[in-house]
Protein backbone atom coordinates (compact mmCIF):
# COMPACT_ATOMS: atom_id res chain seq x y z
CA UNK A 1 0.00 0.00 0.00
CA UNK A 2 1.36 3.40 -0.95
CA UNK A 3 2.08 5.92 1.75
CA UNK A 4 0.03 9.10 2.06
CA UNK A 5 1.52 12.42 1.01
CA UNK A 6 0.82 15.55 3.06
CA UNK A 7 -0.78 18.42 1.19
CA UNK A 8 -2.58 21.58 2.26
CA UNK A 9 -6.36 21.35 2.27
CA UNK A 10 -6.11 24.17 -0.29
CA UNK A 11 -5.17 21.56 -2.91
CA UNK A 12 -8.37 19.59 -2.28
CA UNK A 13 -11.08 22.07 -1.47
CA UNK A 14 -12.29 25.66 -1.58
CA UNK A 15 -13.93 27.54 1.27
CA UNK A 16 -16.02 30.58 2.23
CA UNK A 17 -16.43 32.20 5.67
CA UNK A 18 -19.52 33.75 7.17
CA UNK A 19 -20.10 35.36 10.56
CA UNK A 20 -22.85 36.03 13.09
CA UNK A 21 -21.59 37.92 16.12
CA UNK A 22 -18.64 36.02 17.60
CA UNK A 23 -19.50 32.84 15.70
CA UNK A 24 -17.70 31.89 12.49
CA UNK A 25 -18.85 29.39 9.90
CA UNK A 26 -16.60 28.06 7.17
CA UNK A 27 -18.04 26.08 4.28
CA UNK A 28 -15.45 23.67 2.90
CA UNK A 29 -16.24 22.30 -0.56
CA UNK A 30 -14.37 19.46 -2.28
CA UNK A 31 -13.07 20.16 -5.77
CA UNK A 32 -13.63 16.49 -6.57
CA UNK A 33 -16.12 14.07 -4.98
CA UNK A 34 -13.22 11.62 -4.64
CA UNK A 35 -11.72 13.84 -1.92
CA UNK A 36 -14.81 13.70 0.29
CA UNK A 37 -13.95 10.53 2.26
CA UNK A 38 -10.36 11.64 2.89
CA UNK A 39 -11.44 15.04 4.16
CA UNK A 40 -14.30 13.49 6.16
CA UNK A 41 -11.82 11.22 7.90
CA UNK A 42 -9.11 13.79 8.62
CA UNK A 43 -10.64 17.29 8.79
CA UNK A 44 -12.60 16.45 11.92
CA UNK A 45 -14.07 19.04 14.27
CA UNK A 46 -11.30 18.16 16.75
CA UNK A 47 -8.51 18.77 14.25
CA UNK A 48 -10.07 22.04 13.10
CA UNK A 49 -10.37 23.11 16.74
CA UNK A 50 -6.66 22.35 17.18
CA UNK A 51 -5.81 24.24 13.98
CA UNK A 52 -7.60 27.30 15.39
CA UNK A 53 -6.30 26.75 18.95
CA UNK A 54 -4.67 30.20 19.13
CA UNK A 55 -8.16 31.73 18.90
CA UNK A 56 -9.42 29.46 21.72
CA UNK A 57 -12.66 28.22 20.14
CA UNK A 58 -15.27 27.47 22.82
CA UNK A 59 -16.82 24.86 20.56
CA UNK A 60 -16.36 23.53 17.01
CA UNK A 61 -19.12 21.60 15.25
CA UNK A 62 -18.82 19.97 11.83
CA UNK A 63 -21.89 19.36 9.69
CA UNK A 64 -21.56 16.93 6.78
CA UNK A 65 -23.26 17.61 3.45
CA UNK A 66 -22.40 14.65 1.21
CA UNK A 67 -24.87 15.68 -1.51
CA UNK A 68 -23.02 18.98 -1.87
CA UNK A 69 -19.59 17.37 -1.35
CA UNK A 70 -19.14 19.88 1.43
CA UNK A 71 -18.67 20.36 5.16
CA UNK A 72 -19.83 23.24 7.31
CA UNK A 73 -17.67 24.11 10.33
CA UNK A 74 -19.14 26.32 13.03
CA UNK A 75 -16.58 27.81 15.44
CA UNK A 76 -17.82 29.61 18.55
CA UNK A 77 -16.04 32.64 20.05
CA UNK A 78 -13.14 32.86 17.59
CA UNK A 79 -13.76 36.35 16.19
CA UNK A 80 -12.33 38.35 19.10
CA UNK A 81 -15.82 39.64 19.86
CA UNK A 82 -16.99 39.86 16.26
CA UNK A 83 -17.22 42.76 13.86
CA UNK A 84 -18.64 45.16 16.46
CA UNK A 85 -16.03 44.46 19.14
CA UNK A 86 -12.81 43.15 17.57
CA UNK A 87 -9.78 45.45 17.46
CA UNK A 88 -8.46 43.55 14.44
CA UNK A 89 -8.79 44.40 10.77
CA UNK A 90 -10.97 41.38 10.02
CA UNK A 91 -13.67 41.26 12.66
CA UNK A 92 -15.87 39.30 10.26
CA UNK A 93 -13.29 36.52 9.98
CA UNK A 94 -13.63 36.73 6.19
CA UNK A 95 -9.99 35.78 5.65
CA UNK A 96 -10.14 32.76 7.97
CA UNK A 97 -11.50 30.46 5.25
CA UNK A 98 -8.00 30.60 3.81
CA UNK A 99 -6.51 29.79 7.21
CA UNK A 100 -8.55 26.58 7.31
CA UNK A 101 -7.18 25.78 3.84
CA UNK A 102 -3.61 25.79 5.24
CA UNK A 103 -4.40 22.67 7.29
CA UNK A 104 -2.40 19.60 6.25
CA UNK A 105 -4.14 16.45 4.97
CA UNK A 106 -2.57 13.10 4.14
CA UNK A 107 -3.58 12.07 0.63
CA UNK A 108 -3.16 8.83 -1.24
CA UNK A 109 -0.79 9.50 -4.17
CA UNK A 110 -3.38 8.05 -6.55
CA UNK A 111 -5.73 10.87 -5.54
CA UNK A 112 -3.04 13.51 -5.92
CA UNK A 113 -3.26 13.61 -9.70
CA UNK A 114 -6.81 14.88 -9.25
CA UNK A 115 -5.72 17.86 -7.17
CA UNK A 116 -3.16 19.25 -9.56
CA UNK A 117 -4.00 22.80 -10.61
CA UNK A 118 -5.51 22.82 -14.12
CA UNK A 119 -2.64 24.77 -15.71
CA UNK A 120 -0.05 22.36 -14.27
CA UNK A 121 -2.09 19.40 -15.50
CA UNK A 122 -2.05 21.06 -18.93
CA UNK A 123 1.74 21.34 -18.81
CA UNK A 124 2.17 17.71 -17.70
CA UNK A 125 0.01 16.55 -20.59
CA UNK A 126 2.25 18.27 -23.15
CA UNK B 1 -51.09 28.75 -17.21
CA UNK B 2 -48.46 28.09 -14.60
CA UNK B 3 -45.93 30.83 -14.83
CA UNK B 4 -42.25 31.04 -14.06
CA UNK B 5 -41.33 33.89 -11.70
CA UNK B 6 -38.05 35.69 -12.32
CA UNK B 7 -36.27 37.61 -9.57
CA UNK B 8 -33.03 39.46 -10.15
CA UNK B 9 -30.85 40.75 -7.34
CA UNK B 10 -29.09 44.05 -7.99
CA UNK B 11 -27.48 44.64 -4.59
CA UNK B 12 -26.14 42.45 -1.79
CA UNK B 13 -25.04 45.25 0.52
CA UNK B 14 -25.19 49.03 0.82
CA UNK B 15 -21.79 49.51 -0.79
CA UNK B 16 -22.57 47.32 -3.80
CA UNK B 17 -22.10 48.37 -7.43
CA UNK B 18 -24.77 50.87 -8.51
CA UNK B 19 -24.58 49.90 -12.20
CA UNK B 20 -25.13 46.16 -11.71
CA UNK B 21 -28.92 46.47 -12.12
CA UNK B 22 -28.96 47.52 -15.78
CA UNK B 23 -27.91 44.19 -17.36
CA UNK B 24 -30.45 42.39 -15.12
CA UNK B 25 -33.20 44.81 -16.15
CA UNK B 26 -32.22 44.22 -19.79
CA UNK B 27 -32.49 40.46 -19.31
CA UNK B 28 -35.78 40.63 -17.36
CA UNK B 29 -37.26 43.00 -19.95
CA UNK B 30 -36.76 40.35 -22.64
CA UNK B 31 -39.06 37.93 -20.79
CA UNK B 32 -42.75 37.92 -19.91
CA UNK B 33 -44.50 36.87 -16.75
CA UNK B 34 -43.97 38.13 -13.20
CA UNK B 35 -40.54 39.75 -12.83
CA UNK B 36 -39.00 41.41 -9.80
CA UNK B 37 -35.78 43.26 -9.02
CA UNK B 38 -34.54 42.94 -5.45
CA UNK B 39 -32.09 45.15 -3.54
CA UNK B 40 -30.55 44.08 -0.22
CA UNK B 41 -28.79 47.15 1.18
CA UNK B 42 -29.14 46.87 4.94
CA UNK B 43 -26.30 45.41 6.95
CA UNK B 44 -27.03 45.23 10.68
CA UNK B 45 -24.82 48.19 11.43
CA UNK B 46 -26.19 50.29 8.53
CA UNK B 47 -29.60 50.34 10.21
CA UNK B 48 -28.18 51.65 13.50
CA UNK B 49 -26.27 54.40 11.69
CA UNK B 50 -29.49 55.35 9.83
CA UNK B 51 -31.32 55.51 13.16
CA UNK B 52 -28.73 58.03 14.40
CA UNK B 53 -29.21 60.06 11.23
CA UNK B 54 -33.00 60.06 11.67
CA UNK B 55 -32.55 61.52 15.16
CA UNK B 56 -30.65 64.43 13.63
CA UNK B 57 -33.11 64.91 10.73
CA UNK B 58 -36.55 63.20 10.86
CA UNK B 59 -36.83 63.42 7.04
CA UNK B 60 -33.80 61.15 6.61
CA UNK B 61 -32.66 57.83 8.05
CA UNK B 62 -33.18 55.70 4.94
CA UNK B 63 -30.34 53.79 3.30
CA UNK B 64 -27.84 56.01 1.47
CA UNK B 65 -27.79 53.28 -1.19
CA UNK B 66 -31.25 54.43 -2.35
CA UNK B 67 -29.91 57.60 -3.94
CA UNK B 68 -27.02 55.71 -5.54
CA UNK B 69 -28.96 52.76 -6.91
CA UNK B 70 -32.51 53.83 -7.78
CA UNK B 71 -32.23 56.99 -9.93
CA UNK B 72 -30.94 55.01 -12.94
CA UNK B 73 -33.05 51.89 -12.45
CA UNK B 74 -36.51 53.06 -11.34
CA UNK B 75 -37.58 54.35 -14.80
CA UNK B 76 -36.49 51.28 -16.82
CA UNK B 77 -38.15 48.96 -14.26
CA UNK B 78 -41.49 50.81 -14.22
CA UNK B 79 -41.42 51.04 -18.01
CA UNK B 80 -40.97 47.29 -18.41
CA UNK B 81 -43.35 46.09 -15.71
CA UNK B 82 -40.51 44.91 -13.47
CA UNK B 83 -41.53 45.35 -9.84
CA UNK B 84 -38.96 46.50 -7.26
CA UNK B 85 -38.46 45.21 -3.72
CA UNK B 86 -35.76 46.66 -1.48
CA UNK B 87 -34.94 47.26 2.18
CA UNK B 88 -33.85 50.84 1.45
CA UNK B 89 -36.16 52.02 4.22
CA UNK B 90 -33.68 51.33 7.03
CA UNK B 91 -34.77 53.48 10.01
CA UNK B 92 -37.32 55.44 7.98
CA UNK B 93 -39.20 53.41 5.32
CA UNK B 94 -41.83 56.15 4.92
CA UNK B 95 -39.21 58.78 4.04
CA UNK B 96 -37.66 56.28 1.61
CA UNK B 97 -41.08 55.78 -0.03
CA UNK B 98 -41.50 59.55 -0.42
CA UNK B 99 -38.01 59.82 -1.88
CA UNK B 100 -38.75 57.03 -4.39
CA UNK B 101 -41.97 58.82 -5.42
CA UNK B 102 -39.90 61.94 -6.13
CA UNK B 103 -37.39 59.94 -8.16
CA UNK B 104 -40.24 58.28 -10.10
CA UNK B 105 -41.77 61.66 -10.98
CA UNK B 106 -38.37 62.80 -12.23
CA UNK B 107 -38.22 59.67 -14.39
CA UNK B 108 -41.60 60.48 -15.93
CA UNK B 109 -43.87 58.30 -13.78
CA UNK B 110 -46.20 60.63 -11.85
CA UNK B 111 -48.21 58.07 -9.86
CA UNK B 112 -46.41 54.78 -9.27
CA UNK B 113 -47.84 52.43 -6.63
CA UNK B 114 -45.20 52.56 -3.86
CA UNK B 115 -45.85 50.48 -0.73
CA UNK B 116 -44.09 51.10 2.58
CA UNK B 117 -43.67 48.29 5.11
CA UNK B 118 -43.34 49.35 8.73
CA UNK B 119 -43.50 47.71 12.12
CA UNK B 120 -39.95 46.34 12.41
CA UNK B 121 -38.84 49.12 14.79
CA UNK B 122 -39.49 47.82 18.31
CA UNK B 123 -37.43 50.41 20.20
CA UNK B 124 -40.60 52.16 21.40
CA UNK B 125 -42.40 48.89 22.09
CA UNK B 126 -39.97 47.58 24.69
CA UNK B 127 -38.00 49.21 27.49
CA UNK B 128 -34.30 48.47 27.83
CA UNK B 129 -35.12 46.07 30.71
CA UNK B 130 -37.70 44.24 28.61
CA UNK B 131 -35.25 43.83 25.74
CA UNK B 132 -32.51 42.72 28.13
CA UNK B 133 -34.86 40.03 29.47
CA UNK B 134 -35.31 38.73 25.90
CA UNK B 135 -31.60 38.49 25.07
CA UNK B 136 -30.57 35.28 23.31
CA UNK B 137 -26.93 35.17 24.27
CA UNK B 138 -24.54 36.94 26.55
CA UNK B 139 -25.07 40.01 28.62
CA UNK B 140 -24.43 42.84 26.18
CA UNK B 141 -27.66 44.55 27.21
CA UNK B 142 -27.51 45.85 30.75
CA UNK B 143 -30.24 47.88 32.45
CA UNK B 144 -28.43 51.15 31.63
CA UNK B 145 -27.58 50.31 28.02
CA UNK B 146 -27.86 53.23 25.60
CA UNK B 147 -29.98 51.59 22.89
CA UNK B 148 -29.59 53.25 19.49
CA UNK B 149 -31.85 50.93 17.52
CA UNK B 150 -33.90 47.78 18.05
CA UNK B 151 -35.47 46.18 15.01
CA UNK B 152 -37.17 42.88 14.52
CA UNK B 153 -36.62 40.80 11.38
CA UNK B 154 -40.01 40.80 9.65
CA UNK B 155 -41.00 37.99 7.33
CA UNK B 156 -42.36 37.89 3.79
CA UNK B 157 -46.08 38.27 4.63
CA UNK B 158 -46.32 42.10 4.49
CA UNK B 159 -44.27 42.11 1.28
CA UNK B 160 -46.61 39.61 -0.41
CA UNK B 161 -49.59 41.63 0.89
CA UNK B 162 -48.17 44.82 -0.65
CA UNK B 163 -47.82 43.16 -4.05
CA UNK B 164 -51.33 41.65 -3.67
CA UNK B 165 -52.58 45.20 -3.25
CA UNK B 166 -50.95 46.26 -6.51
CA UNK B 167 -47.58 47.67 -5.48
CA UNK B 168 -45.03 48.36 -8.21
CA UNK B 169 -42.34 49.24 -5.67
CA UNK B 170 -42.14 47.85 -2.11
CA UNK B 171 -39.76 49.43 0.37
CA UNK B 172 -39.07 47.89 3.77
CA UNK B 173 -36.96 48.47 6.83
CA UNK B 174 -35.52 45.39 8.55
CA UNK B 175 -36.81 42.14 7.08
CA UNK B 176 -35.11 38.76 6.88
CA UNK B 177 -33.01 38.98 3.71
CA UNK B 178 -34.55 35.88 2.03
CA UNK B 179 -38.02 37.41 2.58
CA UNK B 180 -37.17 39.94 -0.14
CA UNK B 181 -37.51 37.05 -2.62
CA UNK B 182 -40.05 34.93 -0.75
CA UNK B 183 -42.57 37.81 -0.59
CA UNK B 184 -42.77 38.23 -4.39
CA UNK B 185 -42.89 34.42 -4.83
CA UNK B 186 -45.75 33.88 -2.39
CA UNK B 187 -47.64 36.70 -4.12
CA UNK B 188 -47.02 35.51 -7.69
CA UNK B 189 -47.40 31.75 -7.08
CA UNK B 190 -50.23 32.10 -4.52
CA UNK B 191 -48.36 29.86 -2.10
CA UNK B 192 -49.95 29.03 1.23
CA UNK B 193 -48.32 30.29 4.45
CA UNK B 194 -48.30 26.74 5.84
CA UNK B 195 -46.89 25.12 2.68
CA UNK B 196 -43.52 24.65 4.39
CA UNK B 197 -42.04 22.85 1.40
CA UNK B 198 -42.59 25.72 -1.03
CA UNK B 199 -41.80 28.37 1.58
CA UNK B 200 -38.48 26.59 2.09
CA UNK B 201 -37.76 26.62 -1.65
CA UNK B 202 -38.58 30.33 -1.87
CA UNK B 203 -36.43 31.03 1.18
CA UNK B 204 -33.55 29.13 -0.41
CA UNK B 205 -34.02 31.22 -3.57
CA UNK B 206 -33.80 34.35 -1.44
CA UNK B 207 -30.76 33.08 0.46
CA UNK B 208 -28.99 32.35 -2.84
CA UNK B 209 -29.86 35.81 -4.22
CA UNK B 210 -29.34 37.94 -1.13
CA UNK B 211 -25.61 38.50 -1.58
CA UNK B 212 -26.00 39.37 -5.27
CA UNK B 213 -22.67 38.77 -7.06
CA UNK B 214 -21.49 36.28 -4.43
CA UNK B 215 -23.28 33.52 -6.37
CA UNK B 216 -22.18 34.56 -9.87
CA UNK B 217 -18.43 34.48 -9.30
CA UNK B 218 -17.98 37.46 -6.99
CA UNK B 219 -16.04 36.85 -3.76
CA UNK B 220 -14.94 33.58 -5.31
CA UNK B 221 -11.99 34.09 -7.66
CA UNK B 222 -8.60 32.63 -6.76
CA UNK B 223 -6.30 32.96 -9.78
CA UNK B 224 -5.08 29.60 -11.06
CA UNK B 225 -7.52 27.66 -8.87
CA UNK B 226 -10.89 29.28 -9.37
CA UNK B 227 -10.67 31.65 -12.30
CA UNK B 228 -13.61 33.92 -13.07
CA UNK B 229 -13.91 35.75 -16.38
CA UNK B 230 -15.11 39.35 -16.55
CA UNK B 231 -15.16 40.28 -12.86
CA UNK B 232 -14.98 43.97 -13.81
CA UNK B 233 -18.44 43.58 -15.40
CA UNK B 234 -19.79 40.90 -13.08
CA UNK B 235 -23.34 39.85 -13.96
CA UNK B 236 -25.61 39.71 -10.91
CA UNK B 237 -27.96 36.76 -10.39
CA UNK B 238 -31.45 35.97 -11.59
CA UNK B 239 -33.54 33.17 -10.06
CA UNK B 240 -36.21 31.46 -12.15
CA UNK B 241 -38.67 29.86 -9.77
CA UNK B 242 -41.38 27.41 -10.81
CA UNK B 243 -44.73 27.09 -9.02
CA UNK B 244 -43.40 23.88 -7.44
CA UNK B 245 -40.51 25.81 -5.91
CA UNK B 246 -37.87 24.28 -8.18
CA UNK B 247 -35.42 26.93 -9.17
CA UNK B 248 -32.63 27.80 -11.53
CA UNK B 249 -29.92 30.35 -10.81
CA UNK B 250 -28.56 32.18 -13.83
CA UNK B 251 -27.28 35.63 -14.85
CA UNK B 252 -27.74 38.07 -17.75
CA UNK B 253 -26.36 36.93 -21.12
CA UNK B 254 -23.02 38.46 -22.11
CA UNK B 255 -22.28 39.57 -18.53
CA UNK B 256 -19.10 38.67 -16.64
CA UNK B 257 -18.78 36.04 -13.93
CA UNK B 258 -19.83 32.39 -13.78
CA UNK B 259 -22.66 30.37 -12.29
CA UNK B 260 -21.62 26.79 -11.65
CA UNK B 261 -21.81 24.13 -8.96
CA UNK B 262 -18.91 25.66 -7.03
CA UNK B 263 -20.24 29.23 -6.91
CA UNK B 264 -23.71 28.00 -5.92
CA UNK B 265 -22.50 25.64 -3.16
CA UNK B 266 -20.31 28.37 -1.60
CA UNK B 267 -23.36 30.61 -1.37
CA UNK B 268 -25.75 27.87 -0.16
CA UNK B 269 -23.66 27.50 3.00
CA UNK B 270 -22.84 31.20 3.44
CA UNK B 271 -23.62 32.30 7.02
CA UNK B 272 -25.39 29.01 7.69
CA UNK B 273 -24.87 27.22 10.99
CA UNK B 274 -26.94 24.04 11.35
CA UNK B 275 -27.80 23.17 7.72
CA UNK B 276 -30.90 21.27 8.87
CA UNK B 277 -32.31 24.33 10.65
CA UNK B 278 -31.77 27.70 9.00
CA UNK B 279 -34.18 29.86 10.98
CA UNK B 280 -36.22 32.54 9.22
CA UNK B 281 -39.45 34.28 10.28
CA UNK B 282 -41.45 32.33 7.66
CA UNK B 283 -40.07 28.79 7.77
CA UNK B 284 -37.21 26.69 9.10
CA UNK B 285 -35.16 25.76 6.05
CA UNK B 286 -33.39 22.38 5.85
CA UNK B 287 -30.73 22.22 3.12
CA UNK B 288 -29.22 18.84 3.99
CA UNK B 289 -30.87 17.18 0.96
CA UNK B 290 -30.33 20.03 -1.48
CA UNK B 291 -28.78 19.07 -4.81
CA UNK B 292 -27.10 21.32 -7.32
CA UNK B 293 -27.13 20.42 -11.02
CA UNK B 294 -25.62 22.44 -13.85
CA UNK B 295 -28.16 22.41 -16.70
CA UNK B 296 -26.51 24.75 -19.19
CA UNK B 297 -23.93 27.51 -19.48
CA UNK B 298 -24.28 29.65 -16.33
CA UNK B 299 -27.48 27.84 -15.43
CA UNK B 300 -27.68 25.75 -12.26
CA UNK B 301 -30.76 23.93 -10.99
CA UNK B 302 -31.20 23.74 -7.22
CA UNK B 303 -33.66 21.22 -5.78
CA UNK B 304 -34.36 19.46 -2.51
CA UNK B 305 -35.00 22.23 0.01
CA UNK B 306 -37.18 21.03 2.87
CA UNK B 307 -39.21 23.11 5.28
CA UNK B 308 -40.34 22.83 8.89
CA UNK B 309 -42.94 25.06 10.60
CA UNK B 310 -41.72 28.59 11.32
CA UNK B 311 -40.23 29.44 14.73
CA UNK B 312 -42.52 30.63 17.53
CA UNK B 313 -40.56 33.84 18.07
CA UNK B 314 -38.99 36.53 15.90
CA UNK B 315 -35.40 37.66 16.14
CA UNK B 316 -34.57 41.28 16.85
CA UNK B 317 -31.21 43.01 16.92
CA UNK B 318 -30.58 45.83 19.36
CA UNK B 319 -27.68 48.21 18.96
CA UNK B 320 -26.12 50.21 21.75
CA UNK B 321 -23.48 52.89 21.73
CA UNK B 322 -20.21 51.39 22.93
CA UNK B 323 -17.60 54.08 22.72
CA UNK B 324 -15.00 54.76 20.09
CA UNK B 325 -12.45 52.81 18.08
CA UNK B 326 -9.11 54.52 17.55
CA UNK B 327 -6.72 53.33 14.83
CA UNK B 328 -3.40 54.68 13.61
CA UNK B 329 -0.95 53.31 11.04
CA UNK B 330 2.61 54.02 9.93
CA UNK B 331 4.86 52.35 7.32
CA UNK B 332 8.55 51.43 7.08
CA UNK B 333 10.23 50.24 3.89
CA UNK B 334 13.56 49.05 2.56
CA UNK B 335 16.50 47.42 4.41
CA UNK B 336 15.70 46.37 7.98
CA UNK B 337 12.08 47.58 7.68
CA UNK B 338 10.76 44.90 10.02
CA UNK B 339 13.18 45.77 12.81
CA UNK B 340 12.39 49.46 12.53
CA UNK B 341 8.65 48.69 12.67
CA UNK B 342 9.21 46.52 15.74
CA UNK B 343 11.16 49.33 17.41
CA UNK B 344 8.34 51.78 16.63
CA UNK B 345 5.81 49.40 18.22
CA UNK B 346 7.99 49.15 21.35
CA UNK B 347 8.26 52.93 21.64
CA UNK B 348 4.50 53.51 21.41
CA UNK B 349 3.53 50.69 23.77
CA UNK B 350 6.18 51.74 26.32
CA UNK B 351 4.97 55.33 26.34
CA UNK B 352 1.28 54.37 26.44
CA UNK B 353 1.91 51.98 29.35
CA UNK B 354 3.04 55.03 31.33
CA UNK B 355 0.49 57.55 30.08
CA UNK B 356 -2.68 55.42 29.87
CA UNK B 357 -1.98 52.03 31.44
CA UNK B 358 -5.60 50.80 31.34
CA UNK B 359 -5.87 51.16 27.56
CA UNK B 360 -5.55 47.77 25.86
CA UNK B 361 -3.68 48.28 22.62
CA UNK B 362 -3.57 45.88 19.70
CA UNK B 363 -0.56 46.06 17.39
CA UNK B 364 -0.63 44.49 13.94
CA UNK B 365 2.09 44.15 11.37
CA UNK B 366 -0.01 44.48 8.25
CA UNK B 367 1.14 42.14 5.50
CA UNK B 368 2.68 39.77 8.06
CA UNK B 369 0.15 38.77 10.66
CA UNK B 370 -2.74 41.23 10.78
CA UNK B 371 -5.61 39.11 9.45
CA UNK B 372 -4.85 35.71 10.93
CA UNK B 373 -3.57 37.51 14.05
CA UNK B 374 -2.53 35.10 16.75
CA UNK B 375 -3.06 32.23 14.31
CA UNK B 376 -0.11 33.25 12.18
CA UNK B 377 3.33 32.18 13.29
CA UNK B 378 5.81 35.03 12.94
CA UNK B 379 8.03 32.57 11.14
CA UNK B 380 10.75 34.39 9.30
CA UNK B 381 12.91 36.95 11.06
CA UNK B 382 14.96 37.55 7.95
CA UNK B 383 15.50 41.31 7.92
CA UNK B 384 14.97 41.51 4.19
CA UNK B 385 11.94 39.22 4.19
CA UNK B 386 9.54 42.14 3.93
CA UNK B 387 10.27 45.03 1.59
CA UNK B 388 7.64 47.00 3.50
CA UNK B 389 6.09 46.82 6.92
CA UNK B 390 2.90 48.66 7.90
CA UNK B 391 2.30 48.94 11.59
CA UNK B 392 -1.24 49.31 12.88
CA UNK B 393 -2.32 50.25 16.41
CA UNK B 394 -5.92 49.87 17.59
CA UNK B 395 -7.80 50.39 20.85
CA UNK B 396 -11.34 50.95 22.06
CA UNK B 397 -12.54 53.25 24.84
CA UNK B 398 -15.74 54.89 26.04
CA UNK B 399 -14.21 58.33 25.47
CA UNK B 400 -12.12 59.89 22.71
CA UNK B 401 -9.34 61.38 24.85
CA UNK B 402 -7.38 58.19 25.70
CA UNK B 403 -7.56 57.18 22.06
CA UNK B 404 -6.37 60.59 20.88
CA UNK B 405 -3.39 60.06 23.13
CA UNK B 406 -2.55 56.81 21.34
CA UNK B 407 -3.07 58.34 17.91
CA UNK B 408 -0.81 61.27 18.85
CA UNK B 409 1.91 58.86 20.00
CA UNK B 410 1.86 57.09 16.66
CA UNK B 411 1.99 60.35 14.76
CA UNK B 412 4.91 61.53 16.95
CA UNK B 413 6.91 58.59 15.54
CA UNK B 414 7.49 60.84 12.53
CA UNK B 415 10.11 62.86 14.40
CA UNK B 416 10.86 60.75 17.49
CA UNK B 417 10.65 57.18 16.21
CA UNK B 418 12.87 54.96 14.02
CA UNK B 419 14.25 56.17 10.70
CA UNK B 420 12.09 56.30 7.60
CA UNK B 421 8.60 56.22 9.16
CA UNK B 422 6.04 57.17 6.51
CA UNK B 423 2.38 57.48 5.64
CA UNK B 424 0.70 57.98 9.02
CA UNK B 425 -3.10 57.70 8.90
CA UNK B 426 -5.33 58.01 11.95
CA UNK B 427 -9.03 57.28 12.46
CA UNK B 428 -11.59 57.63 15.24
CA UNK B 429 -14.86 55.77 14.59
CA UNK B 430 -17.95 55.42 16.81
CA UNK B 431 -18.63 51.83 17.82
CA UNK B 432 -21.92 50.01 18.25
CA UNK B 433 -22.38 46.78 20.14
CA UNK B 434 -25.21 44.47 19.17
CA UNK B 435 -27.42 42.04 21.03
CA UNK B 436 -29.90 39.51 19.64
CA UNK B 437 -33.31 39.20 21.29
CA UNK B 438 -36.29 36.90 20.81
CA UNK B 439 -39.61 38.71 20.45
CA UNK B 440 -43.14 37.28 20.72
CA UNK B 441 -44.92 37.33 17.36
CA UNK B 442 -48.10 38.90 18.73
CA UNK B 443 -46.18 42.02 19.77
CA UNK B 444 -45.22 42.74 16.17
CA UNK B 445 -47.79 44.15 13.71
CA UNK B 446 -46.29 44.83 10.28
CA UNK B 447 -48.20 47.43 8.26
CA UNK B 448 -48.49 48.13 4.53
CA UNK B 449 -49.31 51.68 3.42
CA UNK B 450 -49.12 53.31 0.03
CA UNK B 451 -47.26 56.57 -0.52
CA UNK B 452 -49.75 59.38 -1.10
CA UNK B 453 -52.72 57.21 -0.09
CA UNK B 454 -53.84 59.60 2.65
CA UNK B 455 -53.72 62.68 0.39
Amino acid sequence: MSRNIEVALYRLAHARSGDKGDRLNIALICYDPAFYPTIAEQATAERVAAHFAARRPRKVVRYELPKLCAFNYVLDDVLEGGVNASLGLDGHGKSLSFFLLTMKIGVNPALLTRCTPPELRERLRR
Amino acid sequence: MQQLVRIGCAAGFAGDRADAALPIIGELASHRGPRFLMFETLAERTLALCQLEKRRDPARGYSPALDRMLPGTLGPCLENGIRIIGNFGAANPRAAGERIATLARAAGFPRPRIAVIEGDDVSDLFSTEELAARQMDGKVLGPCANIVAANVYLGAEPIARAFDEGAEVVVTGRVADPALALGPLVHAHRWDWTDWQRLASGTLAGHLLECAGQITGGYFADPGRKDVPGLAELGYPIAEVEPSGELIITKPVLSGGIVDRRTVVEQILYEVHDPSAYLTPDVILDITDVEVMPVGPDRVRVVGARGKPRPETLKATAFLASGMLGEAEISYAGPNALARAQLAADIVTTRMAKRMPELKIRVDLVGRASLFGTLAHASSTDADAAPEARLRFAAQHAYCEPLELLLDEVEALYCSGPAGGAGVRRYLTPRLASASCLIERDKVMPTVTFVGASE
